[in-house]
């Protein structure tokens, strides 16, 4: 039997990936966009629905950054509603381990799992920016080296936590009057550099035991976090050789966390265009392209490199001749993508060299150079082109990155889905009722 | 005479101890969806104004003889919220431990998915043994030689800050910031979302929220009282408060003495088809034991002496929850005290309270003008 794919949908982001101004494109804040795509993906019987979280809108220049979506909703309490309007779909929430604390994110998690029968998730996080921290209690009071650490240790905390009440714990026999039957269920204690708390735990033992864990860092401590503690790992390498590196690399990771090969799936995140012929899609990429960079877009992208204002430039003229800033980064604030680049001078010169080339202005080389669609084609090559890379051990499925909201996954749950059905590598039902069943992980 | 306002306070099996081991009791499926979705649907239909969901961070009692563990409230509200449409839903949940960013997203989404039924109990920790589960600040235990009332105090102070920046969080965007302006590709109007930059002697908190200005603009807040420091709390804080008379006199001083939007009396119920003894029952607020119509004629008569609404505590769920519903309110609606029908969409119309303006916007016009 060939490898079973495993597909998640996520709710369109905060990025320009996400086309806001497609006629088609709906709320960003109303429940009702959230129930059109999670029942979408129900009814395509994908593995989970996936929401992101930043918590501090980003800057540029000192300033919101107005070019993109801006707002989100409280990551539990939406999908808490999600599990009353959908029966079978894993909730999947990425809550940061830094301005949080285990207590409170261990019982909204158990709760969460409760409430929907066993398909809570949780991507886990990490920050440490003074940058977000001004919106908390602590500020930014973690360094740098140490949000790894933390995440660890905060995630420890929670699985003690989730383990503290036996499965059997409560009898609630009304004759004897026993409610309890282990009178120190919830009890726990736990004492490391990050925490030192006691006492006891007030949600009983959830469906799944815990919720299905999930984790998208890319470094080596974050694939290291991965490989030790995630059940699912969300990666940014869809390509067939990047993808098999990166598959090969946290993979051999397990064996030293005395873990199976199978216990930890791998799935790049994927953007994708369709069309009725491959030429077709090729065409509806061009224009989705140009919608999510628009001039104004451009610029900023070159001034998260350039770590500088380039407001003056204008996006169809060329690039700047003079280099990046390469002091602490200033211009862009509660973005993770502007750390990418490690050397931006270089990239600067190469940008510079490749415009020139090819006669691009500043908006066509960005429209280049950023984030191109994943997969671009017809329903039967794109089917075919996501079964090769986890049949090639490149990916154990993908999370799916509509650019349109609630509407952008109606077409690939339509063609797409049921291709993969015909190939006999994707559910046509869901087999069991909780999340950790549609990943085939063993409950805790 | 005035239609009063009717809410009830859910927690576990009732408000009695023994509560679970009632005949209806249903206490192995405390944890589930459906316990809560039941009873929320029930309510709905006696046209409460709304429900109350109680919370902690740290279980109820150590006997094994009680009911022990309880679900997150807001996140029960949540579930509940797309299978019921009039009902205002309003958790309980704690300030002293949390962050007020977390808090006032989640309620604010809360009122997205009710679409403009979501309130909040703000709730307050003074327990040694809850501090301990977050291990960031000591709460020493209650002695007497400890200085109680000044360590109170500083947990109401601290609460007010707390519930400033929620509101202020909730007002960070002006209602018609998101502009989607395809000309110029903005998205937002940036000059329309806020910082709020609070600056208290417990924390800083810079904005704006996350989560746009939710529907009702200011979800309804409201907290229970027992004295003279919360009730000061709840008249900077509050537009509910719940408080705790023990008969009408009691009310009519309590409710001269609190200044808040509504006064809702607080009352623990059984209800029986007859006439009844006494319960003794350990609890802060008056018990109630007797007919519909005789708490029928406590509540208009705590009416006149100035409250405005009620909060009944179930002592046994769901029995006294239809107690409620299919006894005393058609009591009520008889006597013309009553809707028969929900009229508002929105928590806060059903209070009478407006939409509110938005502060920042406000200080915008000003400047303008």
């Amino acid at each position: 039997m060939p490898k079973q794919i495993h597909l998640a949908a996520h709710f369109p982001g905060v990025n320009n990936t996400t086309v806001w101004s497609d006629p088609e494109a709906g709320s960003h804040i109303e429940f009702d966009s959230f129930v059109k795509l999670a029942q979408t993906a129900e009814r395509a019987k994908f593995d989970f629905f996936f929401l992101a979280e930043g918590l501090r809108l980003r800057e540029q220049g000192g300033r919101i950054y107005d070019l993109d979506v801006v707002g989100r909703p409280d990551t539990f309490t939406v999908l808490a509603a999600l599990a009353a309007v959908t029966e079978r779909l894993g909730l999947a929430g990425t809550i940061n381990s830094t301005f949080n604390e285990p207590y409170e994110v261990a019982r909204q998690f158990a709760s969460l799992d409760h409430l929907s029968d066993g398909r809570a998730a949780w991507n886990v996080v990490t920050s440490w920016d003074a940058f977000t921290g001004e919106n908390f209690r602590r500020g930014g009071f973690l360094a740098e080296g140490d949000r790894y650490s933390r995440a660890t240790r905060f995630l420890e905390t929670a699985k003690e936590l989730f383990d503290s009440w036996p499965a059997d714990a409560i009898a609630a026999d009304k004759n004897s009057g026993t409610f309890l039957r282990d009178p120190s269920a919830g009890t726990f204690a736990h004492q490391d550099e990050h925490f030192d708390i006691a006492g006891r735990f007030n949600v009983p033992r959830s469906p799944q035991g815990r919720p299905v864990i999930l984790q998208a860092g890319d470094s080596d401590a974050g694939r290291e976090f991965a490989a030790a503690t995630a059940d699912a790992i969300f990666s940014r390498h869809g390509t067939l050789t990047d993808g098999q590196k990166f598959y090969a690399d946290v993979k051999g990771r397990l064996a030293r966390y005395g873990r199976e090969h199978d216990s930890l799936n791998v799935l790049p995140a994927a953007t994708f265009v369709l069309g009725d012929t491959d030429n077709d899609a090729q065409e509806r990429a061009r224009i989705v392209r140009r919608q999510q960079v628009s001039g104004a877009t451009a610029i900023k992208f070159l001034e998260q490199l350039w770590n500088r204002d380039l407001s003056a430039y204008d996006p169809d003229g060329p690039l700047p001749e003079i280099d990046p800033d390469v002091s602490e980064q200033h211009i862009a604030r509660g973005r993770a993508s502007v750390r990418m680049h490690r050397d931006p001078i270089a990239v600067a010169r190469e940008w510079r060299e490749r415009a020139a080339a090819e006669k691009l202005s500043i908006r066509e080389l960005i429209i280049e150079v950023t984030g191109r669609q994943n997969f671009i084609g017809s329903a039967a090559t794109i089917a075919a082109a996501l079964d090769d890379l986890v049949q090639q051990d490149a990916a154990d499925g993908f999370i799916l990155v509509p650019h349109v909201t609630p509407g952008g996954l109606d077409e690939f749950a339509d063609k797409v889905v049921p291709l993969l059905q015909e190939r006999g590598v994707f559910r046509t039902e869901y087999s069991g009722p909780t999340l950790r069943d549609h990943l085939g992980l063993a409950t805790p | 005479m005035t239609n009063l306002h009717l809410a009830v306070a859910l927690d576990g099996a009732g408000w009695d101890p023994a509560a679970w081991r009632a005949p209806e009791a249903r206490p192995a499926e405390l944890f589930t969806a459906r316990y809560w979705t039941q009873l929320v649907a029930e309510a709905e239909a006696g046209k409460l104004d709304f429900v109350t969901i109680e919370d902690g961070l740290g279980v109820q009692t150590d006997d094994p003889g009680q009911v022990q563990g309880r679900l997150d409230a807001v996140l029960i509200a949540s579930r509940v919220a797309p299978l019921t449409h009039h009902i205002g839903l309003v958790p309980t949940a704690t300030v002293t431990h949390t962050e007020p960013f977390h808090i006032s997203k989640a309620i604010a989404t809360l009122d997205y998915v009710s679409r403009g039924r979501a309130g909040w109990r703000v709730q307050l920790s003074a327990r040694a043994h809850e501090a301990q589960h977050f291990g960031r600040r000591e709460i020493p235990e209650i002695n007497p030689a400890f200085p109680v009332r000044e360590h109170v105090r500083e947990l109401y102070d601290e609460a007010a800050d707390y519930v400033e920046v929620v509101r202020r969080l909730w007002d960070s965007w002006e209602d018609d910031a998101e502009i989607r302006d395809a000309a110029t590709g903005r998205f937002i109007d940036r000059d329309k979302v806020h910082y709020i930059n609070f600056e208290g002697r417990f924390f800083t908190v810079k904005g704006p929220s996350i989560t746009p200005r939710p529907p009702q603009g200011q979800p309804v807040v409201t907290a229970l009282a027992h004295n003279e420091i919360p009730y000061r709390f709840a008249e900077k804080a509050a537009d509910v408060v719940y408080v705790t008379p023990v008969d009408a006199a009691d009310a009519h001083e309590i409710a001269s003495q609190v200044r808040v939007r509504h006064v809702f009396a607080d009352l623990v119920v059984f209800l029986e088809p007859t006439s009844t003894a006494a319960r003794q029952l350990p609890s802060d607020a008056h018990v109630f034991a007797g007919t519909p119509a005789q708490l029928a004629d406590l509540l208009l008569e705590w009416q006149a002496a100035g409250i405005s609404g009620f909060r009944l505590r179930p002592g046994r769920l769901p029995d006294d929850l239809r107690g409620i519903t299919r006894g005393l309110v058609p009591e009520l609606q008889s006597r013309g005290v009553f809707r028969h029908e929900y009229q508002e969409d929105t928590l806060r119309a059903r209070l009478g309270l407006e939409r509110p303006a938005n502060r920042y916007a406000a200080v915008e016009g000003a400047r303008v003008a």
